[in-house]
């Protein structure tokens, strides 16, 4: 029986601990690829820490939103601003992103954390260890990653992300693949990095998990902002119909 | 002109008593090939990478080049080294014409161009896999480079067999650059081509077979190594 008095101390706690690259800024944000527009003038403002949850169906542009906040792919028009600054690779730098299919190296669990620290000169046993601990997968450093099951390669890549340090953690459909007790260790860590400050930008089609994890929910449908509310407004009376459709479980296409 | 049988018979004698010349040209023989082939992945692999990872102009005309370089034919190679190391030669200085050094620079030119095309195909479909993660993770293309290559090693070991087998196999660059001198420049390929103008088939043969069954030691080796690797799911 989860303690609701304390899930709010702990959501109030979080939006405090505002990261220095919030606020997010986008306005008039515009993608389109093979001359099909798939995200159409996007505005979004984001100043507060936590989890916010991106929501939406397939093909709304949710992972799109991901990875042009992410600085891997370039608008077509349109602003992205983090604190105030465009997106570049030092901002790329202070975030992290994790794939809804983990990408790992062909090598050991332990050298794949490895590979990351050492690239940010971080590279130490006991920071390895550590990280390995906090994913559950102490003891686990020799093992073949690839060979992992599915929810350990994918709490790998949390702990690849979290090597990193990152002020923002992207989470792409992360558990889209996995079972409810791989689900419910994926977020229990995730709870706890935004916790310790950490903003959360998660995108997932999962209704459940929203109500579980957010803070506040974006709700995208055919590549704009449908909706933007905290998250006990958004599943008590969400503004939008479309949301209120995808909610209801009607098909929202 | 000795009979079949005969030649065969004489062969498995010499490959059994091991024969104090036939081993001093198989050593030979594996020292050159060798050491190109540790020459060519130097060189070959970190270039198969770059033009695996990188986008610059005139990137496609180099990889046309690269792959069209793998059909260097050896006898033109071993002429342009020789023009090169000839004593009125750009590089005559250092007198290594008619040397293992001299074989061992020929077949590393010519084996170079396999390495290097070979790997970049091989790296550029693992970067395809991993190219946005590194992108999120603000690596330097050195870094890239580094973890691909590493990343791949089990199926560069494939690729440098390649080199290896080309660089063991090839006669025309050897002869021209080495000169096929007894005791110094004799390698299996010049050897067997010798002793096959001269009718001594039975020494040719005995050749043949050591080549053969190094070619296939070799591959066996590798594939032995690259099944446990795909076990431990890191190839």
């Amino acid at each position: 029986m989860r303690d609701l008095a304390l899930d709010h101390f702990i959501a109030a706690g979080r939006a405090e601990l505002a990261p220095a690259t919030l606020p997010l800024r986008i306005q008039g944000l515009r993608f389109a690829r093979q001359g099909r527009t798939l995200i159409h003038g996007l505005d979004l403002t984001l100043d507060r820490g936590g989890i916010t949850m991106v929501m939406g169906p397939n093909g709304a542009g949710k992972s799109l939103l991901l990875r042009l906040v992410h600085g891997l792919i370039a608008p077509c028009a349109g602003e992205i601003l983090w604190g105030g600054a465009p997106v570049s690779p030092a901002i790329t730098r202070r975030q992290a992103l994790v794939f809804q299919k983990p990408v790992l190296l062909r090598r050991s669990v332990a050298a794949n954390l490895d590979f990351v620290l050492k690239a940010r000169g971080r590279a130490s046993a006991s920071t390895r260890e550590a990280l390995l601990a906090r994913v559950g997968l102490a003891g686990r450093g020799g093992q073949p990653a690839r060979l992992l099951s599915g929810g350990e390669q994918q709490r790998l890549a949390l702990a690849r992300a979290l090597a990193t340090e990152p002020e923002v953690l992207l989470l792409d459909e992360p558990t889209a693949s996995l079972d409810p007790a791989s689900v419910q260790a994926f977020e229990a860590i995730v709870a706890d990095v935004a916790r310790q400050g950490t903003k959360v930008l998660f995108v997932s089609h999962d209704i459940g998990q929203a109500r579980r994890m957010a803070d506040d929910v974006v709700f995208i449908a055919g590549g704009w902002v449908a909706e933007h509310s905290p998250a006990e407004c958004f599943f008590a009376a969400p503004d939008s119909a479309v949301a209120r459709a995808y909610l209801a479980g009607h098909l929202v296409l | 002109m000795q009979d079949f049988g005969e030649a065969f018979g004489l062969a498995f004698g010499l490959v059994a008593s091991g024969d104090a010349d036939l081993v001093e040209i198989v050593a030979l023989s594996l020292r050159v090939s060798l050491s190109a082939t540790g020459l060519a992945c130097l060189i070959g692999l970190p270039l198969g990478a770059f033009l695996a990872v990188s986008r610059f102009p005139g990137r496609m005309p180099a990889i046309i080049v690269v792959n069209a370089l793998m059909g260097l034919p050896p006898v033109v190679v071993g002429l342009l080294i020789y023009l090169a190391l000839s004593r009125a030669g750009p590089l005559g200085v250092l007198g290594v014409l008619y040397t293992p050094t001299a074989m061992i620079v020929a077949q590393t030119v010519l084996i170079t161009p396999i390495v290097a095309a070979l790997s970049r195909q091989l790296i550029e479909d693992l970067h395809a896999e991993y190219a946005e993660q590194f992108r999120s993770l603000c690596l330097t293309r050195r870094q890239e480079v580094q973890a691909l290559l590493w990343d791949g090693r089990y199926a560069l070991l494939t690729v440098a067999l390649a080199g290896f087998g080309r660089a063991v196999a090839e006669v025309g660059a050897v002869m021209i650059v080495g000169g096929n001198i007894d005791h110094l420049t004799r390698v299996m390929t010049t050897a067997i081509a010798l002793e096959t103008s001269k009718g001594d088939l039975g020494l040719a043969l005995a050749l043949g077979i050591v080549l053969m069954v190094i070619a296939l030691g070799v591959n066996a080796a590798v594939q032995s190594i690259r099944l446990t690797a795909a076990r431990f799911a890191y190839a």
